[in-house]
């Protein structure tokens, strides 16, 4: 993988000042806390420090703003069992804009001005990319919570892990049977013109091929785009599925104009739920996508089976059995990612505390000691399911769902094995020296 | 599907982009006609309009016919009345000094964009189209509300030419246009002259917005490719003429849909800058402008 490319959707610079004055403020907060001294001699009782980069705008906003309610729902919940190794978390927050050179100082932030322990909490490709190199110049443990294969491909350093959500190349491979078997032979692929996209356009053809299927097109659609009529003449005729995976805030138009390119005669589709993640699957427009299939890393929609572990984690995050706020039904969750934060958080704690990890100096042996984790069962901890890590390749293995989406909710019909989802490695992180 | 469906397809997209484009130049061209200042939160007031319909319309409720015709009516007059307000306010204490000016409508552009940000969200949302019904051709389905926006903008663009060319108000516009200071010697009220063409362009980006807001949602950020294309517009077509407006919009638009469909939608913005940068090296008061006196 050698595309970098960078989407400059939100164009001018971010709020340079207001984070200046946010840090000015919070550094000020800390000279002034009457702990500080304390906790400078009694390094023990200090608390770990995560810096959290968050997509609080930019494209990513709607995901940013769950992927934070999630991680203070899990902070709250460690913190209230005792912390980690008997000190409590404190989660530092940056806005990283969703922008991939934005990104890359918030992390060199984090390392040399608030001084957390470790990063945590990237989702958009492109920003974990941007970032990745600043964690391993800076030697600073990058969790993400990304879902790209770029962590799996080797492509990054020894210092990024995704310990709590699955890899596009895993999803892919582990949908492609059922697509071939209930969808259709012949697929067309519409994807991001970017990172997250790449990795569908590379590792789905193959998966599909396997299963017996082919894909007769791919047609690539740039992140900041606003119609998409243009694009529908590329679809062959001959398609029997429409694959899309499309991520911004244009899903709507792009729904709303295939319904009225093909009326009733197009073809099947199946999407990625990425694409209506924070988006109302009831909103005016979306009718055409009834009948329709998607990919859920977890459910949205609170399911007949759901285990205890699962409905305590939707309890403690806030969102009701429509996978909406609690406190506004019209505010939906990104249901099908947001999980990974709170495993994340789980996984980091695990490491912490296999390591016994004191401060900074023991970030190489924090990163070993997650490298060690093999298996993750269900529970608590982990509501979306068990996994499997391979502390090779930094990655994380797990079940998909596949959910159809009918009489205005999605309900699941398919649960992949981890097994579906396994791929030859194509790297060794733990061969890198730290 | 053939050659002339899908010419067809693009020719279609193509005049829809160039309708709302058209009118929101237009606003754009007319500011920097009257005014000669460039106004580059021209982009977020065509957000606070899509912004303030999806406002309109969810308050409203009943038909979505309804709630459209309100937020067609209700989210221009306010964006007038904030433009009209940041006249008051900025514009005026700066004395309309160009460079002054840019740098306090950027600030505007931050303001506006925060705002929105803060009390309207990070989501997409929909406004639901005023009728929904499809047209089908027999090689594609095509929305007949897009249709409608191309008519709704021609009979604004119609209108806009009227009032110009034929109205006491229109007259006052060209004058101070012409020449600010003899305009002001014939006891035209240039002050509040400005104040009205800074929200009546404020305004007509402001109904660009509530007309594309059906087919592409609300969103805070969707204030920046508007203001691009209407720079480019108004650069091609040149400053404060509407007729050059009307024809560098068709252009821009028409091309951009047919380039993008057959070619690639980076092609066709390739080739709407290099057209910019051509006429400001060979004509660099636009294809309709007059040179600079």
């Amino acid at each position: 993988m050698t595309d970098r490319k960078t989407i400059s959707a939100a164009g001018p610079a971010p709020l340079t000042r207001r984070t200046a004055l946010k840090g000015m403020a919070a550094a000020g907060g800390l000279m002034a806390a009457p702990g500080f001294v304390r906790y400078a001699q009694a390094q023990s009782s200090a608390p770990i420090r995560i810096g959290f980069q968050c997509h609080r705008t930019g494209i990513g906003a709607a995901y940013g703003r769950w992927y934070e309610r999630t991680t203070a729902a899990a902070v709250k919940l460690i913190n209230e069992a005792g912390g980690i190794n008997g000190r409590p978390v404190e989660i530092v927050i940056e806005d990283d804009g969703t922008d991939a050179g934005r990104g890359a100082e918030v992390v060199a932030k984090f390392a040399n001005q608030h001084k957390t322990d470790i990063v945590y909490g990237t989702l958009f490709s492109h920003v974990v990319i941007g970032s990745a190199p600043a964690a391993g110049e800076l030697k600073i443990p990058y969790y993400v919570v990304s879902e790209g294969y770029h962590v799996a491909s080797g492509q990054l350093n020894r210092w990024c892990l995704q310990p709590g959500i699955t890899d596009v190349r895993a999803q892919v491979t582990s949908m492609a049977p059922w697509i071939a078997a209930n969808a259709g032979k012949k697929v067309t692929m519409i994807y991001p013109d970017y990172a997250f996209g790449y990795d569908h356009r590379d590792y789905l053809p193959p998966a599909l091929e396997k299963a017996g299927a082919e894909v007769v097109a791919k047609i690539a659609i740039p992140p900041t785009e606003s119609s998409f009529t243009r694009y529908f003449p590329q679809i062959p005729s001959s398609t029997e599925v429409l694959y899309h995976v499309m991520v911004g805030p244009a899903v709507l138009t792009f729904v709303k104009e295939l319904g009225e390119f093909y009326g009733s005669s197009g073809p099947k589709l199946f999407g990625f739920i990425d694409s209506l993640e924070a988006v109302d699957i009831n909103s005016p427009g979306l009718e055409y996508l009834d009948g329709s299939h998607f990919w859920e890393g977890s459910p949205r929609y609170a399911q007949a089976g759901d285990s205890d572990a699962m409905k305590a984690y939707r309890a403690a995050v806030g969102i009701d059995d429509n996978g909406a706020s609690v406190n506004d039904p019209r505010d939906i969750s990104t249901a099908g990612h947001m999980f990974g934060c709170w495993e994340t958080l789980y996984v980091i704690k695990q490491a912490m505390e296999a390591s016994g990890y004191r401060g900074p100096e023991d970030r190489a042996k924090l990163v070993e000691a997650t490298e060690a984790i093999s298996t993750l069962a269900e529970g608590p901890e982990h509501p979306q399911g068990d996994k499997v890590f391979d502390g090779k390749i930094h990655q994380v293995f797990g079940h998909q769902y596949i959910s159809k989406l009918e009489g205005g909710r999605l309900d699941v019909v398919h649960k992949t094995s981890i097994e579906d989802s396994r791929y030859e490695p194509e790297a060794d992180y733990t061969a890198q020296p730290f | 599907m053939g050659f002339g469906p899908h010419l067809l397809l693009a020719v279609l997209e193509g005049l829809v982009t160039s309708a709302v484009l058209a009118l929101t130049a237009l606003g754009l061209s007319l500011v920097f006609g009257v005014m000669r200042v460039v106004n580059v939160a021209h982009g977020e007031l065509f957000m606070l309009g899509a912004v303030l319909a999806w406002a309109v319309a969810t308050a409203v409720g009943g038909s979505p016919a309804l709630g459209f015709v309100a937020a067609l009516v209700i989210a221009p007059l306010i964006v007038g009345a904030v433009a009209a307000l940041a006249e008051q306010l900025v514009l005026r204490r700066v004395d309309y000094d160009p460079e002054a000016t840019i740098v306090a409508t950027i600030g505007l552009l931050y303001i506006l964009q925060q705002l929105a940000l803060t009390f309207y969200g990070a989501d997409a949302r929909p406004v639901p189209p005023p009728f929904n019904i499809r047209l089908a051709l027999p090689w594609f389905g095509y929305s007949a509300y897009k249709l409608s926006i191309i008519a709704t903008s021609t009979v604004l663009l119609l209108l806009s030419w009227l009032v110009l060319t034929h109205t006491r108000a229109g007259l006052i516009m060209r004058a101070t246009q012409y020449d600010r200071e003899t305009a002001q010697a014939f006891g035209i009220p240039v002050g509040r002259v400005y104040a009205a063409v800074f929200a009546i362009g404020a305004m007509l980006a402001a109904v660009a917005a509530v007309l594309i807001v059906p087919i592409s949602q609300a969103h805070y950020l969707m204030g920046q490719d508007p203001l691009l294309l209407s720079f480019a517009v108004v650069i091609i077509g040149g400053l404060g003429s509407l007729r050059g407006t009307v024809v560098a919009a068709l252009l821009i638009g028409i091309s951009d849909g047919v380039i993008s469909m057959f070619f690639s939608p980076t092609l066709a913005k390739l080739i709407a800058t290099l057209a910019v940068a051509m006429v400001l090296v060979f004509r660099p008061q636009g294809l309709f402008g007059k040179a600079a006196r």
